[in-house]
């Protein structure tokens, strides 16, 4: 029945839709006057030619792989989560009062306490659109989108009229307490070169723990069979006594939750306060990611991984090529949603007919 | 609130919910036919910039509007190929539309005029020129209603009066055409409208079309009539405020026109206001601007009557081989 071998659907497609949207996106380089093969050069050397770039580029892929891992749990219960951005900027306000609420002694166990706050506080956000696309039918894309405007009405309200430190104008939390610093790069491994003040931080490596989790959550647990089960065929999941409102609540709470631990790392491990848009984005990163990614831990990795190199190597691209602005990766970013999400079909299809075609000459 | 507040309260309150009309009676085509799009809020943003790019390097408004509304058909079109003829993921679709919008608005408005992703200041001729209606001067002497005809009324864009239009007209379209009528009905049941031997393709390109040129409308207002030139995400949300109105109207032309200026009377309330005094609790700005979402979560949850969307919407149309 396969129309094509596995490796062809899982690297293949993912790459020609990759190049295509990188092409589209020279031409808009072209366009302006600029050489798309110098601004590419730019990126790379920008964003993994130095340990400098390196900080950036995993700092952004740790975002990536959150916001990643939390739409494509999501998916696989055939749940489109579009409310990362707010689920992770509620999970900063988790982290946030963790934070500035104890003093706590050591960063470990800050850290242990504000992952347990920024998922908690991410699920929360997440838990009333999965109960309401679960109870009472409401299209769980919309409500989560209604819920990423509340959610950033809501941020601004608490730091202008409760977090705000008297006598500051800044709509932002007061600094977080030096023990809840949480060791980057440069304090675990100086000797690779990071300099002191990179953002990449022991978060990354929660994130590493969170794709090994989600791996076996998904492929290695009863739950997970169910989530995907539910996902390939709602009638038959049901049919197979499997309990719907159960597995779309859990899923999105586990989405949520994986959205919101965002939050540690660019709110406790970067900015070390809670600002007004803890987020930038990474929310709508997270969809690009996890459609590259096909929704797999590891394909998430590499996806988060390239992203996080659009991302600095755009910051970089601004400072060498003026006339480019660092909107241009929204471009690229836009052109890999379209192209491996929306348009994957127009690739798949004749991908599909050079392979049976093969096949049958073979 | 004194009477004279109170209409201009209400004066803006039109003005701001007129670019949310457009964008709603846009996703009205289009949801209507089965496409869901939540990229409205992207294409008025294309066509904000180049009507307004447009305007300015031609001096002509007219013409500004005429690039706003191709834009916004252009990327309705890519909706289009990818959601009719590709059958993907119309939310997809949707999402990289509106990333497209943010990324190419200033990527191009960088490169066009250097001012940090805003396009020069439209004056003159360059701009929709507030309309006074017929008698107005004169009738602004008459208690009441001489205010009300004279600056509520009256002193409008020409577009603003064409949004207010457009919502009989749409109501006419789809409830007393034939072309209504399959339009509705290929968002409802399209293999019914395959087998009547109308194309389920054809209807829905015209429909997406339609939600294009009406974006490519709002659009221009917005950079064009309702401020004067193009600054980077002036779309500012108003896309999805409008899928809310939309959601809230329930997919009815008549009710989006209430629900249009219900949001937009929020919205000029949030702007005009500071801070609101409700029975002696003071309404925080904030809420007032979260409030459209809300008020569409609440009525989505069902709580207060319930919206059903078209049957077929978000689904791509396979014919049976």
């Amino acid at each position: 029945m396969d129309k094509m071998p596995k490796w062809a659907d899982i690297a293949l497609i993912p790459f020609i839709n990759l190049v295509l949207a990188l092409v589209v996106s020279g031409l808009v380089v072209l366009y302006i006057g600029e050489s798309p093969w110098e601004a590419m050069s730019v990126m790379v050397r920008g964003s993994i030619g130095s340990a400098y770039g390196w900080g950036y580029t995993l700092y952004y892929a740790t975002n990536f792989i959150f916001t990643g891992l939390a739409v494509a749990v999501a998916f696989h219960a055939r749940m489109f989560n579009i409310g990362g951005e707010g689920q992770a900027a509620i999970g900063g306000l988790g982290v946030a009062i963790v934070c500035l609420s104890v003093p706590w002694p050591h960063w470990t166990i800050a850290l242990l306490a504000a992952t347990a706050g920024a998922a908690a506080f991410g699920a929360a956000w997440a838990a009333i659109p999965a109960y309401l696309q679960a109870k009472r039918g409401s299209h769980i894309v919309i409500t989560t989108i209604m819920f990423n405007f509340i959610a950033s009405a809501l941020l601004v309200y608490l730091l202008v009229n409760v977090f705000r430190v008297p006598g500051s104008m800044a709509p932002e939390t007061a600094r977080f307490a030096d023990p809840t610093h949480l060791p980057n790069a440069y304090d675990m491994a100086p000797w690779l070169g990071f300099s002191r003040s990179t953002p990449l931080n022991v978060s990354f490596l929660v994130a590493l723990a969170a794709c090994v989790g989600v791996w076996l959550l998904i492929w290695r647990t009863r739950l997970g069979y169910e989530i995907r089960a539910y996902g390939h065929s709602q009638t038959a999941a049901v049919y197979a006594g499997i309990n719907p409102l159960r597995i779309i609540m859990i899923s999105m709470l586990i989405s949520g939750g994986l959205s919101g631990l965002l939050a540690i790392n660019s709110v406790m491990g970067e900015a070390e306060r809670l600002v007004i848009d803890p987020v930038q984005g990474a929310g709508f990163v997270g969809i690009a990611v996890a459609l590259m990614g096909r929704s797999h831990p590891v394909g998430v990795f590499l996806a988060a991984l390239l992203f996080g190199m659009l991302y600095q190597g755009g910051a970089e691209l601004e400072f060498e090529m003026p006339s480019v602005s660092r909107e241009m990766l929204l471009v690229i970013q836009a052109l890999v949603i379209m192209f491996t999400g929306a348009l994957d079909n127009m690739v798949r299809m004749p991908v599909e007919r050079i392979f049976l075609r093969l096949r049958k000459g073979g | 609130m004194d009477f004279a507040t109170l209409i201009q309260l209400l004066d803006s309150s039109i003005r701001l919910a007129t670019p949310l009309l457009l964008a709603c009676l846009a996703g009205l085509y289009s949801e209507r036919a089965g496409i869901f799009d939540i990229g409205l809020e992207g294409k008025i943003l294309i066509s904000a910039f180049f009507s307004a790019s447009v305007a300015y390097s031609t001096g002509n408004v007219w013409m500004g509007l005429l690039a706003g509304i191709v834009s916004s058909m252009v990327f309705a079109l890519i909706h289009g190929v990818a959601s009719i003829t590709f059958r993907g993921n119309q939310l997809i679709s949707g999402v990289a539309i509106n990333f497209l919008a943010s990324g190419v608005t200033v990527v191009v408005s960088d490169s066009w005029f250097s001012l940090g992703g805003r396009t020069p200041q439209l004056e003159g001729s360059g701009r929709f020129q507030n309309i006074t209606l017929p008698f107005a001067e004169q009738l602004q002497g008459v208690p009441f209603l001489g205010p009300i005809y004279h600056d509520l009324i009256s002193g409008h864009s020409i577009l603003v009066y064409a949004a207010f239009l457009i919502v009989p007209l749409t109501w006419w379209l789809l409830y007393r055409t034939r072309f209504g009528l399959r339009l509705r009905a290929v968002g409802e049941n399209p293999a019914a409208v395959d087998t009547a031997g109308i194309s389920v393709v054809r209807m829905r390109y015209s429909a997406v079309l339609i939600c294009g040129v009406l974006c490519g409308i709002a659009g221009a207002y917005l950079s064009t009539s309702l401020s004067a030139g193009f600054v980077r995400e002036m779309s500012a949300g108003r896309g999805f405020i409008a899928l809310a109105a939309l959601i809230f109207s329930k997919w009815r032309p008549w009710y989006a026109l209430m629900a249009c200026l219900l949001f937009g009377l929020l919205d000029a309330t949030g702007s005009l206001f500071q801070n609101i005094e409700l029975l002696g609790i003071s309404v925080p700005v904030q809420f007032m601007q979260a409030l459209p979402y809300i008020l569409t979560v609440v009525i989505l949850a069902g709580f207060v009557g319930k919206a059903i969307p078209p049957r077929a919407g978000g689904e791509p149309y396979v014919k049976e081989r």
